[in-house]
């Protein structure tokens, strides 16, 4: 950032590329470097929650530009080494690149050759790490993450849940949910969720989030992916449509006992 | 349009209340932003020294990267003078390290608690850059303006203009200084959104430290 003079007129300033209109998308900081000043295609909520095996997380494949549906299948959940996953809200490309760090962050992990690997655990203090450094330059990665996953501690088989937002707050959770999820889907998981609930039971209950979401998140779709991590690994499971009811009365006429003066 | 904030509160409150022999440090653990709760089981409270605990509230991940930092420098300090720092050294490291950032601050409102060299209780208390006091008790944080008073009319700390310069530990017995500290942070619940779930309790004295949970309201 540049304060004071006119840089147009510091002879030993270097041109700038990027342009300092009112209206752009992203502000130049000299050559070659652009600041993300808002997200471009943006993913919705992401459901997770521990239960008996490991974690289970959930969310819709759609990313939207802006108000318009752009991508109907892309997946936003993904497996970062051996005993984690991670899912992410906000800003796609943004998770994209967040991946191919986690991909370099693994490969060289394993190519220690010490039969360590890290576990979900460290996955979230590294996100948190850099998640908070880019914030720390204005240059934020526009997401809310969530990792999840199972890895043996010195307690034995030990679950996490842990979630990272855009300017680098942290925190553990039993069960997190991100975006729209936080006000819709909490509710149901605070009064539902139990440590000890099987996959099926797990299911049922992410399922049921997710169908509150889709009824009232405008940028939900009705196409959704599950995955589940536990001590054998991560599954993500093919995407599936969930079965929707629109007959409820309060659909059919929404102004019905609405008092209004017009 | 959304625009990048690099700033949050996610509210909280510490306080920390001096004796003659020890130091109570408490926080309470709700972690929110805006109208949501993230978590209700997030510790503000860094144990950064045998003798010296620190509580802050304010945005997370300062608070984080703040405590991180300390934590790293103490342990610096424990390698190069062969033991832990002091309380009072701490409460002047914090002071710096908060001013080192004076142009793009931690939004972190601190208290630190512990011992003195001399075994008595200090409390040394902050605003986000780094301008500090050594108090006998002090409150920061979202429930700070509810529970300042009440410490103040309970523990009636002398006066700082007074000569020569009187004591400003409590007379109050370790027991009911963390009576009084469950006490206010009941109360501040009450009426503060930002404060609840559960609390925190951290009490230092010759014999070591202790730490101890209680419940709050959740709603």
């Amino acid at each position: 950032m540049r304060f004071g003079s006119d840089s147009d007129q510091d002879p030993w300033q270097q041109p700038m590329d990027g342009s300092h209109a009112s209206g752009s998308k992203a502000v130049a900081d000299g050559p070659g470097t652009q600041r993300t000043q808002y997200p471009y295609v943006t993913g919705s909520s992401i459901i997770a929650l521990k239960y008996k095996d490991g974690v289970i997380m959930a969310s819709d494949t759609g990313a939207s530009y802006g108000s318009t549906l752009r991508y109907k299948s892309v997946e936003r959940i993904k497996a970062v080494g051996k005993h984690s996953l991670i899912g992410a809200s906000g800003e796609f490309s943004d998770f994209q690149e967040i991946l191919r760090y986690l991909d370099e962050l693994t490969l060289s992990d394993h190519m220690w050759d010490d039969g360590n690997s890290l576990g979900p655990k460290e996955v979230h203090s590294y996100l948190t790490r850099v998640m908070y450094n880019r914030r720390n330059k204005f240059d934020p990665l526009w997401n809310s993450l969530v990792i999840g996953g199972v890895k043996k501690g010195p307690k034995g088989e030990e679950k996490y849940l842990g979630m990272v937002n855009m300017i680098g707050t942290h925190f553990e959770e039993n069960h997190i949910a991100t975006g729209f999820g936080n006000h819709m889907a909490i509710p149901i998981l605070r009064t539902e969720w139990r440590e000890d609930m099987t996959f099926e039971e797990a299911v049922k209950l992410v399922e049921k989030c997710l169908l509150v979401l889709l009824y009232r998140d405008r940028s939900s779709i009705n196409k959704f992916q599950i995955a589940k991590i536990t001590t054998e690994g991560a599954t993500i499971y093919p995407p599936y449509s969930l079965k929707t009811y629109w007959g409820f009365a309060a659909f059919e006429n929404p102004a019905q006992g609405a008092v209004g003066s017009w | 349009m959304a625009r990048f904030e690099a700033y949050e509160n996610n509210g909280g409150t510490c306080v920390a209340v001096a004796g003659a022999d020890y130091c109570v440090v408490a926080a309470d653990t709700r972690l929110s932003v805006g109208y949501s709760i993230l978590s209700r089981d997030s510790s503000k409270i860094a144990h950064l020294a045998d003798k010296c605990v620190l509580a802050s509230s304010g945005f997370q991940g300062d608070v984080k990267a703040l405590q991180r930092n300390l934590a790293a420098k103490e342990l610096l300090y424990e390698h190069n003078h062969n033991k832990k720092m002091s309380c009072p050294a701490m409460a002047q490291l914090l002071s710096n390290t908060l001013y080192y950032k004076r142009f793009f601050p931690y939004y972190a409102f601190n208290v630190l608690g512990g011992l003195d060299s001399e075994g008595k209780g200090c409390v040394f208390t902050y605003d986000a850059v780094g301008s500090y006091e050594r108090t006998g008790y002090s409150a920061q944080g979202t429930g700070a303006a509810l529970m300042m008073p009440v410490l103040d009319n309970q523990l009636k700390s002398p006066s700082p203009l007074l000569l020569p310069a009187r004591d400003a530990v409590t007379p109050l017995s370790q027991s009911d200084a963390v009576d009084l500290v469950k006490d206010v942070f009941a109360s501040a619940t009450e009426r503060d959104i930002y404060t609840g779930d559960k609390l925190e309790i951290v009490v230092i004295n010759s014999a070591g430290s202790h730490r101890e949970f209680i419940e709050l309201r959740k709603d």
